[in-house]
């Protein structure tokens, strides 16, 4: 994600050695994808306000350890909202309770309203800690880091297929679009509009599955056999495993506010 | 030693007018040849067919000696012959150069230190070491290309089979990767729509007229 943020080039050694996001940058990628499952776990079982409140704090705080830049990570955290925005002001709605005020014969209940609350500081403390703590890897890096905690090497394989066609798809499909455009093509809404889409999308899926035969090839070439090789090494340093401690006793003690 | 050796190959693509109709050619150790001919004339088929990517519809293909004909016979054939894609795009599909160079020998079951010292190694003999920890997609055309050919060599092959190597190069890429080609003690089979080219590296050459090198 924060790939997307800052679009400059990084190579591999300089996001491992010389990473720009602060404390957090520098720590182990397994231990921050631990990490950060660890704190949505704790987040999601969190059932009161101020517990909550607490957590998105955590994740506030990692974020100004992070030295991300803060207003466009908010912002992004925002366009997250949007896809719940209308649960949340339908649940007042659909919960059943004291009613706080009526829209067209409609009660909206107390409940409702903090059930809204909880369901949406949730989910901004779990993206924001994700954002920051996964976020700020280079993906490769994340690859290679889910690979080394044994995630299922199909799936490994399949992010780091994505992440290396990803952009040669994009190429494919501006140049496809400025093909179009060039000769006049405008969207509408109309028959042709839909149909000229349809042949954009059948195209790409097209060439993307000639693309991946003679891939195959290649790497049939150079001796495949089913499996792929990852090089990268990682090293726990002692400054993971006190983030790892730390950071638990933090999740801890959100779940002891939440029990008190 | 004759390495490969194509007989009178037929192959067409399904639904269409043959492409390969007896075609034949023979590539020597150390021997440089190149193959010219139209677009669609069916030359890179003729590779994919040396390397068992494609399977032709009559025909014998033997190399190093050896009649190939099934999937298996062909995993020899590959590690002795190394293709370069027409498409670099193709060919580079790990994440870093150094990932993309290490596939072929961890393939061949070299230990992580030992496909580390060959990435160097190529890396040093192309003088590409700064490439090293780069990310592929972000490579420059000129980069892509020299990477690909060092992710080849890095299987040590006995010859190369180059399709169009010289394909959107600038003249100063392109002199130094025919400079890098020079040097190479492998015998060489070459597909270019660029003349001067062909002449440079391989003025032995053939013509690929109606389904047959001529």
């Amino acid at each position: 994600m924060a790939h997307a943020l800052e679009p400059q080039a990084k190579t591999l050694a300089e996001a491992t050695s010389d990473a720009p996001y602060g404390v957090i940058g520098d720590l182990d990628p397994r231990i921050r994808i631990v990490m950060a499952c660890l704190f949505a776990i704790v987040t999601v079982a969190l059932a009161t306000i101020p517990a909550l409140i607490s957590a998105l704090s955590t994740s506030i705080g990692l974020l100004l350890l992070s030295r991300l830049p803060i207003r466009r990570t908010l912002k992004r955290m925002a366009m997250m909202d949007s896809f719940i925005i209308f649960m949340l002001v339908l649940l007042p709605f659909s919960m059943p309770g004291e009613a706080m005020f009526t829209v067209f014969g409609f009660p909206a209940s107390w409940q409702g309203l903090w059930k809204a609350i909880e369901i949406a500081l949730t989910a901004n403390a779990v993206i924001l800690s994700l954002m920051v703590l996964v976020g700020t890897m280079e993906p490769v890096t994340l690859g290679h880091a889910l690979h080394k905690l044994r995630c299922p090497e199909v799936l490994v394989h399949l992010l780091m297929f994505t992440i290396r066609y990803i952009e040669v798809l994009r190429e494919e499909y501006l140049r496809l679009r400025s093909a179009m455009k060039i000769r006049g093509f405008r969207p509408s809404t109309n028959w042709h509009t839909y149909r000229s889409f349809g042949y954009l999308v059948g195209m790409m899926l097209v060439r993307a599955i000639e693309r991946s035969e003679r891939i195959l090839g290649a790497m049939k070439c150079r001796g495949f056999s089913g499996r792929l090789m990852l090089l990268q090494d990682f090293c726990m340093t002692r400054r993971d495993y006190v983030f790892a401690v730390l950071f638990s006793l933090v999740c801890i003690s959100l779940l002891m506010l939440d029990f008190l | 030693m004759t390495i490969l050796k194509l007989e009178d190959i037929h192959f067409a693509y399904p639904g269409h007018a043959p492409v390969l109709d007896g075609a034949s050619l023979q590539l020597e150790a150390g021997q440089r040849l190149s193959i010219a001919g139209p677009n669609g004339a069916g030359k890179s088929t003729l590779f994919h067919i040396a390397l068992g990517l494609q399977a032709p519809s009559a025909g014998r293909v033997t190399v190093f000696g050896k009649e190939r004909r099934v999937e298996v016979d062909f995993h020899e054939v590959r590690r002795r012959i190394g293709l370069v894609f027409q498409d670099p795009d193709d060919q580079l599909f790990c994440p870093t150069v150094a990932e993309d160079i290490a596939f072929g020998p961890l393939n061949l079951g070299r230990s992580k230190a030992e496909a580390l010292a060959i990435v160097d190694k190529v890396l040093t003999d192309l003088s590409l070491m700064h490439l090293r920890d780069r990310i592929t997609h972000k490579l420059s055309g000129g980069e892509k290309r020299l990477v690909t050919l060092a992710t080849v060599l890095a299987m040590e092959p006995e010859a190369l089979l180059l399709d169009e190597p010289t394909n959107a190069l600038d003249t100063e890429n392109e002199t130094r990767l025919l400079d890098i080609l020079l040097g190479l003690p492998q015998a060489i089979l070459l597909v270019s729509h660029a003349p001067a080219f062909r002449e440079a590296l391989a003025p032995d050459s053939l013509e690929l007229r109606n389904g047959r090198l001529v």
